[in-house]
């Protein structure tokens, strides 16, 4: 029993999303190997956006908090394009899985908060935190809502 | 050097997300993303550890900036979150952000705390 593709809630993978269950037995060394090349693209440039604008110890950390709304942005857009233009088997993982997932990081946005607190900066870390959460919600809203808006669904692709 | 240490952390962290996602999914029934929650607490845990010292800066960029920073994620999270909000489930959606910060934030603390504590 499977329901239709607007049930997704996960971009990664969604086990209730047909293609999605099937995709790794179909083809597994295509779909961990452009999660990896995704990844590693994602990441590094991250560490190259994190480079360019270090932050002090109890600055704010402009540069992962512009990492992770942007790439929560493209996430809204990304997704909206494929609902509306179905792509490839390997477009949701390369692009969503590998180079978003891999760009966006929550373990250094809580690890910058923890250090923040630990260095006397609590009133940064929260401000951190709750920014973070507010862009990124605001970010995915509004790439899903404008593309979706640009991209009319063409005849046979479910919305 | 750095650079190649976070793209082998990073080829690791990714596909490992994925997996874990998969796998925690298919363990229960319900549309909550336990799975994105799950790598997001476990990287933030890890992360927490390594920084807790001064680590070596090619252990941070493999473990800490590759690794971590792949296996973890903000876009997955805040789509769920959309999606969940859209679909009617805004308890849950509001339940994802909220458990997701909070448990990210303690298992940093969480983490910090273990290997300062040697």
């Amino acid at each position: 029993m499977s329901r239709p593709p607007e049930s997704r809630v996960d971009p990664d993978v969604d086990l209730r999303v047909p293609a999605d269950r099937g995709e790794l037995t179909a083809h597994p060394a295509a779909v961990l190997g452009v999660i990896a090349a995704g990844g590693v693209l994602g990441a590094l440039a991250r560490a190259g956006v994190q480079a360019a604008v270090p932050h002090p110890p109890t600055g704010f950390p402009w540069a992962t908090f512009g990492v992770n709304v942007t790439g929560c942005l493209l996430i809204g857009v990304l997704m909206a394009v494929l609902t509306a233009r179905p792509a490839g088997p390997l477009a949701r993982p390369f692009l969503g899985v590998g180079v978003l997932g891999g760009f966006t990081t929550f373990s250094a946005y809580a690890v910058d908060a923890q250090r923040l607190v630990t260095a006397g900066a609590a009133g940064t870390a929260l401000a951190y935190l709750a920014l973070t959460v507010l862009g990124a919600l605001v970010a995915v809203a509004v790439g899903d809502t404008v593309t979706t808006r640009l991209l009319p669904a063409r005849d046979g692709a479910a919305r | 050097m750095t650079v190649l240490l976070i793209a082998i952390g990073a080829a690791l962290g990714a596909p490992l997300r994925y997996l874990t996602d998969r796998a925690v999914q298919s363990r229960h029934d319900s549309a909550f993303p336990w799975g994105t929650l799950t790598v997001n607490v476990a990287g933030s845990l890890l992360l927490g550890a390594v920084l807790a010292v001064p680590a070596d800066p090619g252990v941070t960029a493999l473990v800490g900036t590759g690794f971590c920073g792949a296996l973890t994620t903000w876009s997955t999270l805040s789509y769920e979150t959309l999606r969940l909000a859209r679909s009617g489930a805004r308890r849950h959606a509001y339940a994802n952000v909220l458990a997701s910060v909070v448990a990210g934030l303690g298992a940093a603390f969480l983490g910090y705390a273990l290997v300062a504590a040697f």
